[in-house]
């Protein structure tokens, strides 16, 4: 099904803000085309190692290469490297400022320098694909919470990233929203995206991920495909914790 | 004479209406051009100056909050004195005009940049964030993102701070600028009546009621499109 080709790599990640250790040794692969779910109690560090897979933190130590790049290297330019990982966060971050189709414009003209009718059909043709065509022209107040993360999934799918990291994307959402934003995560996976996602999306994790990653304190305690770990988990810890997750 | 003649007389005499509405309207002119002058670099400077601080650095961030903070302290008065009177001595010779200006500027600047930061800091960090994350560079995500946002926030007090420092323009009375309190204060001595201040009381609303206005709508404009 998905080939085992690493385009992303995370050899002994270290964090630390001040006094708390963050990330401790976070080794992990994901490979071109896998949905890799990180689960775990909330201050296990799971948004932490996503914000370092682009930068928006900046690891102690160890490495992250993307496509055979190591993005922690000290001298390198952030924004051509952040232009290849998409990034989606819990509470959307739509510029307030803009319609649909402006937020999806914008890095297009700025970033990729496309011209203005350029910007304007890719950005149709992504809210096209996140189902939100006859929205283009709102603004993100005038958007529910599933369509506003829709388009901020619109968003960083514009600039064709090579990995997608979702941030608790259906956390700040009312319960019968959660589905339209899943929907389209899980077409993404269809359609060859490979992604990392923080969430407690745990139905959604085992019926659509290809790893699932159980941290805590800023390691990693098990991972595993999702039958192994949701059906038959090894460790106390992960156990303790699916079962709180499910109550 | 009645009280109303006598008030008449005191504020409103025709004949000293006509005789001095040609050095009123000079006045008016002169403040206009000052008042404009201020606006457009005092408030541009301000933004350079907020935008400059939220680098972060802080060789440049602490010589930016004494300068905002001096001249917030200060009374415009005293530094247009000390560059006019003072300045002369060490062989520098400004014309009260560019004083005036470079002043009010300078005084509007530290407002503006103070009120402009506020804004910048008001917006939502995820909003960094998002912008970051899709390539943006930090200019670009200041321009494009958060001084969009930051300017609709600070149109009101930045409205309210514009005006008050713009009829300062009154204190260039004191270092001989033409403008428009000064023309009426000398019609007011040369006539030895009051009409000339009132001449110029009602030019100074028609130059300030449209600015009052213009920032009314501004506010509304930049609210929250909504529905």
């Amino acid at each position: 099904m998905s080939q085992r080709l690493p385009i992303l790599t995370i050899d002994n990640l270290h964090l630390r803000y001040g006094d708390v250790d963050a990330l401790r040794g976070i080794t992990l692969e994901a490979g071109t085309g896998e949905m890799t779910f990180l689960i775990g109690p909330s201050g296990s560090g799971k948004s932490s190692l996503l914000r370092c897979c682009n930068r928006l933190e900046t690891p102690t130590s160890g490495k992250i290469y993307v496509d055979g790049e190591d993005i922690t290297q000290r001298y390198i330019n952030l924004n051509r490297v952040r232009r290849g990982i998409g990034m989606v966060f819990q509470s959307f971050n739509l510029y307030p400022h803009m319609s649909a189709k402006g937020n999806v414009m914008l890095a297009l003209r700025k970033v990729l320098g496309k011209s203005r009718a350029e910007a304007e059909a890719i950005a149709l043709k992504q809210l096209e694909r996140v189902g939100l065509s006859d929205r283009a022209g709102h603004y993100p107040n005038q958007l529910s919470g599933g369509q506003q993360q829709r388009v901020a999934i619109a968003r960083s799918l514009a600039l064709e990233p090579k990995i997608m990291l979702f941030d608790e994307p259906t956390s700040a959402l009312d319960p019968e929203l959660v589905g339209e934003v899943l929907k389209v995560m899980r077409q993404l996976k269809d359609d060859g995206m490979t992604m990392v996602v923080v969430s407690h999306e745990m139905r959604f994790a085992k019926a659509a991920s290809d790893h699932v990653v159980f941290m805590a304190e800023g390691q990693i305690v098990e991972a595993g495909p999702p039958a192994q770990i949701f059906d038959e988990p090894v460790a106390e810890r992960t156990r303790t914790f699916l079962q709180e997750a499910y109550h | 004479m009645t009280r109303f003649d006598r008030f008449i007389d005191t504020f409103f005499k025709p004949e000293v209406m006509q005789q001095y509405w040609p050095d009123i309207v000079s006045g008016l002119f002169v403040t206009c051009q000052i008042a404009i002058l201020v606006i457009v670099s005092g408030i541009s400077l301000g933004l350079a100056l907020a935008i400059l601080r939220s680098y972060g650095f802080k060789v440049i961030n602490l010589p930016i909050v004494i300068f905002v903070d001096l001249l917030r302290a200060l009374p415009p008065l005293v530094l247009i004195l000390i560059l006019y009177f003072g300045l002369p001595n060490l062989g520098i010779n400004l014309s009260g005009f560019l004083v005036l200006w470079m002043v009010l500027t300078l005084v509007l600047a530290a407002f503006a940049e103070e009120i402009f930061w506020a804004g910048i800091l008001s917006v939502p960090e995820g909003q960094w964030q998002a912008a970051r994350s899709t390539g943006l560079g930090r200019f670009q995500t200041l321009i494009y993102v958060v001084i969009p946002q930051a300017v609709r926030m600070t149109v009101a007090p930045l409205t309210n701070r514009t005006i008050a420092i713009t009829k300062n323009t009154a204190l260039g009375m004191v270092i001989g600028v033409p403008e428009l309190l000064n023309q009426a204060t000398t019609a007011q001595s040369f006539a030895a009546n009051a009409t000339p201040l009132m001449m110029a009381t009602i030019a100074y609303l028609i130059l300030f009621i449209p600015v009052v206005y213009a920032g009314r709508r501004l506010e509304k404009a930049y609210a929250w499109r909504r529905h």
